[in-house]
């Protein structure tokens, strides 16, 4: 018997796999019939990993609380699946590498401009090769901003709050975003030289891949409240940016990848996959990989607040804009581990939640939000791909008790980027959009193939199980206009 | 000697093979570069050389795979040409290297994707007669 054999659907969009083998707390999966449908065909057809079995992989690990969780655009990972979450108790459990990734804290901020949609659709083309040109793209491009050791350090230490005192950005960008744009406990000597080489000329830099900036516009307000909450409202036009931490992450993911594994075998902890490579969060490894991610996450914060910046120089270039009248809604990433509280069988316990292709999606009341939505719950970005649309939600207070307060971060791939690349044309992708209305601007037209909108899965079903489950909730729809591709 | 994409749904999968483990890890390095840009627009106009060791054939691919990732970042070179070779020593791999290539420009080497790391997943060099296969996912 597999693990989908062993599945029991409780509820319209949730399934549990009960403990067996080496698990110590059940798996609970909210996704459609669909989607589990789907990962199952995968797994026949011979796909090399399955999502569910690093569910099970997951639930297997020392200190997990609860259950080991997977979110609606749930498919497979290294480690954790991507729509991942485990949390771990502080005494007990382990930091494990493939629940964060090599794109430490990669995300998604969202800007929100004064123009509306029909100011801009005639002039969209000017607009889009201006912005392609102001923000720099694709493989071997880099950023304005060279940094020294020194300074790497301090966006290392320092992350958005940096990079706004250097003059690129305004307070505002920090208030709204995740952990005011510094995560604390990052710690330089964590982080080795050569990601810090690596990193000098990163900061301000999308990369290539399903990264992305994309012209915007509020199709549909879903959620009056919410919406009037982050400023959102029909017919605006916004600027979502979804980029990580770039190359310094990527070092960092790769050095502690080895670095963990020793530290399994010292610590004689058993792994069920390479990639959970791990350490007890309060020995000295695992808090060494702790403060290095953290430093990661603040590279990330940085990388968006340099591209804001960006957008707003272009912005005013072509629309006229002031650059106070561009603000951020909100920056949240979608690969980390952190140490929250939560209410854990009736007690408020301190947990490091590990979030991998998964965002934090908290409720109404939270400290951590700021002022302006907590009554609401903050924002959550669901990217879709270039011909669909991406969402706006908000989290739950359902979602806090079911999954420490998380959401899902986009549509998932549904084809290989082999498959993509052999079924769809670059060119013939990049007109049958024009033709709907949305210009695509890259450097790679291969890598559009690879993108097309036909390589994934779609973004409403996915948004319509979180809503089912009443983990997510929709606040707005947005729809591209133009969009920015490595 | 060559490699060969594998279909896989989010990254890279390579399968590499040589006449030695040596050619099979240089061949590895071919699909890791050509992933990135098109190999046949990189000269040779300049070397690097390389020396590592890991405690397994499979430690080492990762190692050496990852020093060309940074490498790209570091020097901003890209290569085409390795030639790759390994011995025991010990309990352990010891690989030495050289890999001649340019630095990477945008304008002649049509980038393509970047890779961001080399996954520990799906890992693996064995050999079957008389060919050594090097086999790895990178995360892009």
């Amino acid at each position: 018997m597999d693990e989908f054999d062993r599945l029991e659907q409780v509820g319209e969009v949730e399934w549990v796999l009960a403990p067996y083998d080496c698990m110590i707390v059940p798996g609970r999966i909210y996704a459609d019939r669909e989607t589990i449908e789907q990962l199952r065909r995968e797994e026949g057809d011979g796909a090399q990993w399955s999502a569910i079995r690093q569910v099970k992989h997951v639930a297997s690990m020392p200190g997990i609380v609860s259950a080991a969780l997977a979110l609606p655009d749930v498919h497979p990972g290294y480690g954790f699946p991507i729509g991942g979450v485990g949390a771990f108790g502080i005494d007990d459990g382990v930091a494990v590498v493939g629940g964060v990734g090599f794109d430490i804290n990669c995300g998604v901020r969202l800007l929100r401009t004064p123009l509306q949609r029909s100011e801009v659709a005639s002039d969209i083309d000017r607009i889009g090769e201006d912005l392609f040109r102001t923000v720099p793209a694709g493989l071997g491009a880099g950023g304005s901003l060279r940094l020294s050791i020194r300074e790497i350090d301090r966006v290392l230490e320092e992350g958005a709050t940096y990079v706004v005192r250097e003059g690129f950005g305004v307070a505002d960008d920090l208030q709204f975003t995740e952990e005011g744009g510094r995560m604390s406990g990052a710690d330089p000597d964590a982080v080795s030289s050569l990601a810090k080489q690596r990193e000098f000329q990163q900061v301000g830099t999308l990369g290539s891949g399903n990264h992305y900036l994309e012209l915007q516009y509020v199709e549909h307000v879903l959620d009056a409240a919410a919406a009037a909450a982050y400023g959102l409202s029909e017919g605006q036009v916004v600027v979502a940016v979804h980029t990580g931490s770039r190359a310094l992450g990527h070092q960092i993911g790769q050095d502690y990848l080895k670095e963990l594994g020793a530290a399994c075998t010292r610590y004689a902890i058993a792994i069920p996959d390479q990639e959970m490579v791990c350490a007890p969060i309060k020995s000295p490894e695992g808090r060494r990989y702790l403060a290095a991610i953290a430093g990661g996450a603040n590279g990330a914060f940085a990388n968006r607040q340099m591209i804001t910046h960006l957008v707003r120089v272009s912005l005013a270039r072509t629309c006229g804009l002031d650059p106070s009248a561009v603000s951020t809604v909100y920056d949240i990433g979608h690969n980390n581990a952190k140490v929250e509280e939560h209410e854990i069988d009736g007690e408020v316990r301190q947990v490091l939640v590990h979030r991998k292709g998964a965002t934090r999606a908290f409720g109404p009341g939270r400290p951590e939000t700021p002022a302006a939505y907590r009554s609401v719950g903050h924002p959550i970005f669901v990217g879709g791909t270039m011909g669909t649309a991406s969402y706006v939600m908000r989290g739950t207070e359902l979602g806090m008790k079911k999954t420490f307060g998380s959401g899902i971060h986009g549509a998932g791939r549904a084809l290989s980027r082999k498959k993509a690349a052999k079924k769809f044309w670059g060119e013939d992708v990049v007109s049958a959009l024009r033709k709907a209305g949305i210009r695509i601007f890259a450097h790679d037209p291969r890598g559009v193939a690879e993108e097309a909108p036909g390589a994934y899965k779609d973004v409403e079903r996915v948004v319509g199980a979180a809503q089912a489950a009443g983990l997510n909730h929709a606040v707005v729809r947005l729809r591209p206009m133009a969009v920015i591709k490595g | 000697m060559g490699f060969t994409y594998l279909d896989h749904t989010a990254d890279i999968a390579v399968r590499a093979w040589g006449g030695t483990v040596g050619e099979a890890f240089a061949e590895a390095a071919r699909a890791l570069i050509g992933a990135m840009v098109s190999l046949e627009w990189v000269r040779p106009m300049t070397s690097r050389a390389f020396a590592l060791r890991g405690s397994s054939l499979e430690l080492l691919l990762v190692d050496w795979l990852a020093a060309l990732v940074a490498e790209k970042d570091v020097s901003g070179l890209v290569f085409a040409r390795f030639d790759v070779d390994i011995v025991e020593d010990g309990p352990e791999v010891a690989l030495r290297a050289s890999a001649w290539g340019e630095p990477l420009d945008p304008a002649r080497h049509e980038p393509r994707l970047e890779v961001k790391g080399i996954s520990l997943l799906g890992l693996r060099v064995r050999v079957d007669g008389e060919t050594w296969f090097a086999e790895y996912v990178a995360d892009v």
